[in-house]
Formats: C-alpha cells, structure tokens, sequence
C-alpha cells in the first residue's frame, strides 16, 4: 500500500552532533524522541545488509556508514532512493528491483553430475567474480541509473553485476543462448555507460564493469554463431 | 479466505531458506520475513563455517570425532553429545551442498575449498570466503530460493503463534506494509528467527535481533533452554559495536594492551589469541577492568594488530574488516591497529529443541539462533553458528516431512480467529492509552542487561537486574506509541517486540541468577569455578499460570566424551 494522495514534502528535524554519529543512529534517534511516525529501512548498521541506502545532500550511500560530522554542514538533507515509488518517508517500493534481478537467473546453473566433493576452482577462477559476489543488493546503482531515471524498463546495473557474476564463474554452466534475453535495449544495450552506478556502489562493485563483459560475450557468442562454431545446442 | 501452508517457516535467514528450499517441491511453503531475506543477520557472519573437511595441509588428519570433541569442549561440557556429533557429521555434507549451489569460497591453491584456523579448534577447519561468509552462504540460499520460486511474505512479521493444548495451529502475521493483521494457519510451523542480542546496550546484533522469535514461543507455552548462556565476542570495533571478526586472530592478529604486551600469554600460553572466545573475552575485560586498557572518549579497550600481516594478507583475506575500519573510525588496519571491546555477541540459549528441531509444542519447531538444540552448550566455537543453521535448517526438513505423512492434522481457523482478536486488543491498547515512551523502556532494560548480566555476573548485580526487570514490566503496562496507523508503523512493530524482549531479559537474568557456578560463558565472581556435581544440566524456563516464569532443569546428554576440566 502506498500513499499516492500525499504529496511528497521535506520535514525538518534538529539533532545535536555528537562523536561517531552517523545518519542511520540520527534517524533512529528522530523515530524515537522526536517523530515516532518517522519511516525508513535499516538492519545490520554496518555497511552488510544493504537495508539503508538513501539520497544523502545529494549523494546516495548507506546511512549507517555515513558520518554526521563529515558533511560540515548544519543542514543535512535526506531523501529516499530515486527510481522506485516511495511508499513512506524513506521508504522505497523495491519489487521492480527484486524482479529485474530474479529475472535474469542469479543462481548458479549445471549441466554436469555434481563431485562426491566440491567442484574445484582455482584461485585465479575465483578472484575473477570476487567484485559481483561482494555486491550487497542496496540497490543504490539501481537509484543512480541515468536510463532507469528516464522511466525505462531497463533492467538496471545490479541485476547485470549479479548475471556476470554466474557467468565468470567456472563452474556455472549455463547456456550461452540464455543470454539472448539480454541481448537488447532493455538488457545491456540500454547502457549508456554513465558510470554513475560505479560512483554509487558502496562496496567498490563496478556494475559497468558486468555490462561491458556481458556484451564482449554476446558479441562473440554472435560471431561463433555466424561461422557456425557454438556447440550451445540448448 | 484464510492464508493456509502445509509448511510456515518465520524467518529469511540461513536457517529459515535452508528448511525452505528443502521442502517446497514437495509441500505448500510460505517464508515469512521481518526484513527481506538478504538483509538477514545471517548475512553478517565474517569468519567462516566449520566442517572437517581435512582439505588444509596442516589438517590432512582431521574428522568429524575431532570437531565434535572441539565442540563439546568448548561448549564446557553443556552441548548434548547426541546433537553435537549429528551436526559434525552433516557439516561436510552441508558445505559441499553449499559449494554446489554455487556458495563463492575461497580456495586452497589445489582449487579445493580454503579452511583457517579458529579459536578452539584442534585444526585449520573453518571454510570461509573471505571475511564475508555469512554473506556468500546467505546470498546462495536465496539464489536457491529464487531459482525454486519459493513463496516470501517479505517485511510480514509475527505477533503470535497459536498453540492449544500443546498443538500448534499457525501464527497471527503483521504485514508492515499495508498495515494489516493476518492470521496464517498452517499444519506445522517453523521459527528460524534468530537470537535475542538487543536485549544487550552494546551488541554486534543487528537492529533485528530482538529475539522476539523466542519471546513469542515462550509465551505460546513453549519451553526455552539454557537463556543464561549469552556469548561475549571479545573483539568489537570501539564505540560502534561492530564484529572484527575472529578470523582476524585466526590469521595471526595479536591482542595488544597499552604496556605493549600480548596479554593472552598470561591466560592461556598455548592457544594465545586463539583461545574460545568466552575466556578471551574475560582476559580482555580483565585487562579493561585492572587498568591495562587504553583511553579513549568512547570508552577503554585493547588493540587487535594485525600489521604484521601485511598489506596483501590483509587485502585479500580480510577485506572486510578492513573495509568497517575505514568506514567506521576512519582507520586502516594495515597502518594502524584496530581498537577493540568485548561485546555481546551471540544466544547459545533459545527455544529448547531436540536433534530433530521438534520443541514442547506438536507441529512447532525450530533452528538456528532462536533454537537451543544444544549444540554450543555453554560457549559457541566461533565458526558453529553458520554450521548450526544450515544443518538443523536442513534436518527441521526431515522431521516436519515425517510428521506432515500423518493426514490427520487440521490445523483449526476458531483457536486463529479467537487469537487474531486478542492481537487487534492488545495493539489498540498500545495506540490509545499510556505515557511511557517504548525507546525509553528499551534503553533501561538493555543498559541493566549489559551492566548486571554482562560477562562478569554475580548474585547482588543479578538481584538488582531482577527488580528492575520487574519495574519495567509494570511500565511496559503503561507504553503507548505515537501514531494510530497500522500502516508502516516501525514504532508499533518495535513496541510488540519490545514486550516479548522483557520476558526473555527476564529468563536470562533468572537463570543467571540461579545459576551457581561458573560455566562458559557464564562466569560468576561468586561461584567461579564449574560444579559438574550440582549443574551439570540445562535451565528449563517455561511461563506460569502467573505470566511469571518458572524454572527446572534437564539433563545433558553424554555419549563418549565425558566431562573434564577445559584445558587450552
């Protein structure tokens, strides 16, 4: 249920600074002693959950891990995450963020009969999905996206980042073909490779990163094809 | 048309999407979550997952017989042996199943999975990808989820479970987003909902982890087991109360006081740093408490080094704490060492479960933190808590299986109904009537949890956290939220919580109080050494006619390792 009848509108509330004070403990505090109605995302308060990603003087990060003091300034605004529906207050209707992500099939997929034991990886193997497995799903990508900002139903960088992440992993098997989903203006053609999303990520994930070696793939998937070399028989 | 499952299961964490992805091809399933699964404590867990796996070169001989002897050792001889060896023995099945869906570990240069040491263990058995297991391993779990389209109720949470004449019949839900009361019936049911860390001022918990899973069951009649038992995790990031993880020392971090020394040579010569966390944890504080600590505004503390290590090591193996550091106190670990506090950390005590999760109530079961099979006894190995949730989230699948082949269970919609009303009472009185502020309430209860049932305890301290408890309950009678919507309403969610974390306080502080010895964790300075002759046996706590709890005790249960004194 959201609340469409009420305009958005800001409210001002005044805290005094102290030591190690960060957004997230600023709005708890507000919810508190000052307005119990007061509504917004939060968990672990230590930059894992991904729960509190929110606009902070412009800038979107996590509110646990940003620092009161570091903004110099008497007035922080706050504001929720832009691209999605604000239910209340800080609070963002993410479900078009969980369905673009579950949609490209984040899971790991095998052909193969599993090893009585693990299926080994190599060190080298491993280091090269270390960026996307660190993505924590705040979805404040999601938030910067230039394309998605113009209204698009373009499937957004952390879904992408999570995709490659399966996709450079040595023991997921997918079938090339299955990329053909995303092999148009909605998928990774709709970039246009602003590169917000690497300024917005607070784990250093570079979603243009997976964009730009999701169409290397396609591309040369493309060509196998052309000459008649893909044995993706699925 | 009321909502209706074969399976429910209370709870998106590790535990809750294991017993999930278990049984949903096979039964009608619904996952209720108070956060989105992702966002669940478990994804918090740094260190590593233990199994036997012997894939260490320095391992090459360990077993299932050596994790489980760690475990009860470690447990102080509380854990039920029957449990604990189940748990070592699925531990390897658990991690390779984890592996094959996909679980990111870091590996061993032979490609196999890497394992570290950790504190308590005999050998290097702690799988882990980087220091963000908890993370890799929830993130796989909910990919399984995904990939079997099993059905989520993301941000519904829990008011009651329904229980009559010890059957279970379903819960009343709260679903925070359109702000309504929904009761579930479903023919058995399945919390997974986590420990009861906030019940503590300074906890490396999640804002979550009010253990309000625990309190729910406690008041539907189920008992609760061994809530004494609170694990102090020696190294928390100061002023923040954030975990450094274990791995750190697993590494080779050293605990430094500010003559310089590495103390833990004093306490315990042979393991050092690596000693279980609950004797760690009193060293620590014993260098705090005679002056030995550093000063700092937000308190004393002791410093975890790790810059011996190297910059490489450290990038690679503990990016990040190294990353928390950063953000948190504006330090980096490979410069500078990381001021640290022993902090509350994690629930050996919960809903008393037996090996197959089943607890005092039919078609009600457990697993994970809010559970107390037990497995950890006393004093949790670091690396068990990962391990505990999987299995037992795996083993819950077996038990609620064989009990859902009987088709004679109905669940019944009148004891739901009848519930659902009481509920709707209970949250207009919080709405319209009262002067107490909840945040107040819950600052009071938590600073004498933190300061009379700390890592150090004794019989005045546990008397006066008694009384104030009592205190508190009688405000609690007098609490009142500011707004009357039921829509998005974090106040009203925290505010129902906030009573079942009352009850669990007082278990806690009861069974602490009661507890005359010195066991694992719980330490008294009056009684400080264990009593295998009198209390050699597990704190039963169940609520009375007279919503007052009331005590009783169990046995352990011993199978090859028979109890002798901790030695490291």
């Amino acid at each position: 249920m959201k609340e469409p009848e009420i305009q958005p509108y800001f409210k001002s509330y005044r805290i005094k600074v102290i030591s190690g004070l960060t957004v997230l403990m600023t709005l708890l505090r507000i919810r508190d002693e000052i307005d119990g109605t007061l509504s917004f995302r939060s968990s672990c308060r230590s930059a894992v959950c991904g729960s509190c990603a929110i606009v902070i003087n412009g800038k979107i990060d996590l509110a646990c891990r940003s620092q009161v003091a570091s903004f110099g300034d008497k007035t922080i605004v706050l504001e929720p995450l832009p691209n999605l529906e604000i239910i209340k207050d800080l609070v963002v209707d993410m479900t078009p963020f969980w369905d673009m992500y579950e949609n490209v099939k984040p899971y790991l997929i095998r052909k193969s009969s599993e090893p009585e034991k693990e299926i080994l990886q190599g060190e080298d193997e491993r280091k090269r999905i270390d960026q996307y497995v660190n993505c924590i799903l705040c979805a404040s990508c999601y938030g910067a996206c230039p394309v998605l900002s113009r209204g698009t139903d373009y499937i957004g960088p952390a879904a992408f980042a999570k995709l490659e992440r399966f996709v450079l992993d040595s023991r997921d098997e997918r079938p090339l073909r299955s990329l053909e989903e995303i092999n148009n203006e909605k998928g990774v053609w709709g970039c246009d490779t602003m590169l917000r999303c690497i300024d917005a990520c607070p784990k250093d994930v570079r979603p243009a990163d997976s964009i730009i070696g999701l169409r290397k793939t396609l591309l040369k998937y493309k060509a196998k094809k052309i000459f008649g070399m893909t044995n993706d028989e699925n | 048309m009321m909502l209706s499952y074969d399976v429910l299961i209370i709870g998106g964490g590790l535990a809750g999407l294991r017993a999930a992805v278990g049984l949903c091809d096979k039964y009608n399933v619904g996952v209720l979550s108070k956060v989105h699964p992702v966002r669940s404590h478990s994804i918090a867990a740094q260190g590593g997952i233990n199994a036997a796996l012997a894939n260490s070169p320095h391992g090459r001989d360990d077993t299932r017989e050596k994790h489980a002897f760690d475990t009860i050792k470690g447990s102080d001889y509380l854990a039920d042996q029957n449990a604990v060896e189940i748990m070592c023995s699925e531990a390897i099945k658990v991690v390779y199943e984890m592996e094959h869906w996909g679980c990111p570990f870091s590996r061993f240069p032979d490609g196999s999975i890497a394992q570290r040491p950790f504190g308590g263990a005999g050998y290097p058995r702690t799988c882990y990808s980087a220091d963000l297991t908890g993370h890799a391993l929830l993130n796989t779990l909910n990919e399984r989820a995904i990939a079997k389209g099993v059905n989520i109720y993301t941000e519904w949470f829990v008011l009651s479970l329904v229980a009559d004449n010890n059957v279970c019949h379903g819960v009343i839900a709260f679903d925070l987003i359109n702000g309504e009361i929904a009761p579930i019936l479903a023919k058995t049911t399945l919390f997974a909902t986590g420990g009861y860390g906030r019940v503590y001022l300074h906890s490396t918990n999640a804002l979550i982890n009010t253990g309000s899973g625990i309190g729910i069951a406690y008041k539907a009649g189920a008992p609760i087991k061994d809530m004494e038992f609170v694990q102090f995790h020696p190294t928390a990031l100061i002023g923040t109360n954030i975990l450094i993880t274990e791995a750190a020392r697993g590494e080779g971090g050293y605990l430094i006081n500010k003559n310089g020394e590495r103390f833990m040579a004093h306490y315990v010569p042979n393991a050092m740093e690596l000693a279980p966390r609950d004797i760690v944890s009193r060293s620590i504080q014993t260098e705090i408490d005679e002056g030995r600590g550093f000063e700092h505004p937000l308190g004393k503390y002791i410093n975890l080094d790790l810059r011996h290590l190297g910059a490489r090591n450290i990038l690679e193996k503990l990016p990040g704490i190294r990353n928390i550091c950063i953000d948190f106190i504006g330090l980096d670990p490979i410069l500078e060492p990381i001021p640290i506090m022993p902090c509350q950390h994690y629930s050996m005590g919960g809903i008393d479960t037996n090996e197959k999760c089943e607890t005092g109530i039919s078609g009600f079961y457990a697993a994970g933190e809010c559970a107390c099979v037990s497995v950890h006894g006393a004093n949790r190995l670091g690396g068990n808590s990962l391990l505990d949730t999987i299995v037992f989230g795996k083993l819950a699948c077996f038990a609620i299986d064989e009990y859902l082949r009987d088709n004679s269970i109905k669940p019944d919609e009148k004891f739901l109904l009848s519930k659902k009303e009481e509920m709707e009472k209970k949250i207009y009185r919080l709405m319209y009537r009262g002067n107490e502020k909840p945040y107040r309430i819950l600052a009071d209860l938590s600073k004498t949890m933190s300061d009379c049932v700390g890592i150090f305890r004794e019989k005045t301290c546990l008397e006066q956290a008694l009384r104030d408890i009592d205190k508190i309950k009688e405000r609690f009678k007098d609490v009142c939220v500011s707004s009357s919507t039921m829509h998005m309403n974090y106040e009203l969610l925290n505010t129902i919580e906030l009573e079942y974390m009352i009850e669990i306080a007082h278990t806690i502080a009861l069974g602490a109080y009661l507890r005359e010895e010195s066991r694992g964790a719980h330490f008294r300075k009056d009684f400080n050494t264990r009593n295998d002759t009198d209390w050699l046996k597990h704190t039963i706590a169940r609520i009375g006619k007279n919503g007052q709890p009331v005590i009783s005790y169990k046995d352990v249960v011993i199978t090859d390792y028979q109890p002798m004194e901790r030695q490291y």
